[in-house]
């Protein structure tokens, strides 16, 4: 097996879920200029309600078809984190909006460690196996195996990222979002009500978390309360690697940074001797994020200076 | 009466920036508020439009109290704005600018026709239309915003210091394009640094000197006026 390509296949799948992770990052800081903390751990309360309903259902021995199993899962996974979402904003971000800034952020850490726990008491501290759904097809192209799992996870999140892009380039909503993030003081004269785009902005990010945190579970085929400090820091690393604020470079970013890490994560035991293995794969990312903001603290596609609204 | 202030007061911590001013403006006027920067004319403005609370007093549009209503609740009412400095939306291209404009607006077509009626009026945003808001000259860029406030179809229109950063010759067909604006029936409260400019287009004026309205009158009384001539027109009496 050519391992280089292998990694390719690996760092893509991973790369396409922290895109649109990052996605749900960018929006939001680009809209209020917060950098949502607790946005990696709305992944987790969307894969955890998707683990609750699907086994629930196919638990319950109901004879639903796998693919309805599936969606139902995805819409109540999708339902409870655009409304966690929303609540957030408006309960912990919302009153801090003329704050100092340093207020909103060490709130989003502290509605971060509230969900984790709040997570830890409803579905407890264990692992949970999630069930493989389908039986996983396996093609092997030029020396590099593909599951078909992964074909579905970079399908999706491509189609998802696509219908996104639409929006908010061809419709009236989405360059009213647009105009809100250059300009919150203006869009209001124009008729935009500030605090629904803002809204928006955090709903569309909590779907994009909520299919997200279920093909993460999918993939690895587990969940667990803490699975979005780590998933969501990683997502935070690829938007800004790709300039916060900036949508096409949170996907860029995404992509970028699951190929460097399964990458490292392929060659790091023949790079050290055999010293460290792949799991230091975490390492690769933080390097990254380090690298990025000693160099180019804009990121890839960032424009503007970092230091907006 | 369109537009009416009364008593109104705003103060930016413990400074008071507007001290109990009364101002009104009749449909179909255009009438200008002059004074030398700092006066308080964009703070007034910002209080009419709900950018700033105000401390006292009473803003009434169209027989309606509007202190302190949320800007984006007013366009609705007709009432738009040409803020302070322009405000383009810079990465959105030049039609996008225009299409915010009309954002309250649901009347497809109608929209489609008015975004052809605006570029009429400036042959250069139909030649820029694809191009981003930032890549414009200061005096596009007043184009845009005039246009963009046009695209609601006010019934009144507040600008704030168009001349601001531009050239004479500009400066004089922005002015010559805001009387052709009054004259098709949008009422006008023009905000202005060049005395003498908004003076030559408007019907009535004010003058505010730190706060309070020093002056009020017809704009060519204004313009004859000894005190006025000296200290904005700069002419030695």
């Amino acid at each position: 097996m050519d391992i280089f390509l292998q990694q390719i296949v690996n760092g893509v799948t991973l790369g396409s879920i922290y895109a649109l992770v990052a996605l749900g990052y960018t929006m939001v800081y680009g809209i209020i200029g917060l950098i949502n903390f607790a946005h990696g751990d709305v992944v987790m309360v969307g894969a955890l309600t998707a683990f609750t309903v699907i086994t629930g259902l196919l638990g319950a021995g109901a004879g639903l078809p796998v693919g309805a199993v599936v969606a139902l899962g995805l819409a109540a996974a999708i339902l409870v984190c655009t409304t966690l979402a929303f609540g957030i904003e408006r309960v912990a971000y919302r009153p801090l909006r003329r704050a100092a800034r340093l207020a909103p952020l060490i709130t989003a850490i502290g509605v971060s460690i509230v969900l984790q726990n709040t997570a830890m008491m409803i579905w407890g501290r264990n692992y949970l196996r999630f069930p493989e759904l389908w039986q996983s097809r396996r093609f092997v192209i030029a020396g590099a195996s593909i599951t078909s799992m992964q074909v579905a996870i970079v399908l999706v999140s491509v189609a998802v990222m696509a219908l996104l892009l639409l929006m908010i380039h061809y419709t009236k909503l989405g360059t009213a979002m647009r105009a809100t993030a250059q300009n919150p003081e203006v869009a209001g004269l124009m008729g935009i009500n500030i605090n629904t785009a803002i809204s928006i902005a955090f709903v569309i990010g909590a779907a994009l978390a909520a299919a997200a945190g279920f093909m993460v579970m999918a993939y690895y085929q587990v969940a667990h309360y803490h699975m979005g400090f780590i998933l969501g820091l990683k997502a935070f690393t690829a938007a800004v690697l790709g300039g916060i604020g900036n949508l096409g470079g949170a996907m860029l970013g995404g992509l970028l940074l699951g190929v460097v890490e399964a990458l490292g994560a392929g060659y790091i035991g023949d790079l050290t001797f055999g010293f460290l293995g792949s799991n230091y794969q975490d390492v690769f990312a933080f390097f990254v994020l380090i690298l990025v903001l000693i160099f180019r603290p804009l990121g890839l596609l960032g424009e503007r200076a970092g230091d907006r609204a | 009466m369109l537009l009416e202030l009364a008593g109104l007061e705003v103060a930016y911590g413990g400074i008071k920036a507007v001290k109990g001013i009364d101002l009104a403006v009749e449909k179909g006027e255009l009438v200008c508020l002059i004074g030398a920067n700092g006066a308080g004319k964009t703070t007034t403005l910002k209080a009419i439009c709900g950018l700033t609370v105000p401390r006292a007093g009473h803003v009434r549009y169209a027989g309606e109290d509007i202190t302190g209503m949320p800007s984006y609740q007013l366009v609705a009412r007709g009432l738009a704005m040409v803020p302070e400095g322009r405000g383009i939306f810079r990465q959105l291209t030049v039609e996008e600018n225009l299409v915010m404009g009309a954002f309250i607006r649901g009347d497809r077509p109608a929209v489609r026709r008015d975004l052809e009626h605006v570029f009429e009026i400036f042959p250069r945003l139909a030649e820029r239309r694809a191009q981003s808001g930032g890549t414009l000259s200061g005096g596009e860029q007043q184009m845009l915003a005039i246009g963009r406030a046009l695209m609601s179809r006010p019934r009144l229109l507040l600008l704030d210091e168009p001349s601001m950063g531009l050239a004479p010759l500009l400066v004089g067909r922005i002015f010559e394009t805001v009387r052709e604006i009054a004259k098709g029936g949008v009422t006008i409260l023009l905000i202005e640094q060049n005395a003498r400019l908004a003076l030559e287009i408007s019907t009535r004026g004010y003058v505010m000197e730190s706060g309070r309205i020093a002056l009020a009158g017809r704009a060519t009384d204004l313009l004859a006026d000894p005190k006025v001539r000296e200290a904005y027109l700069g002419e030695a009496t």
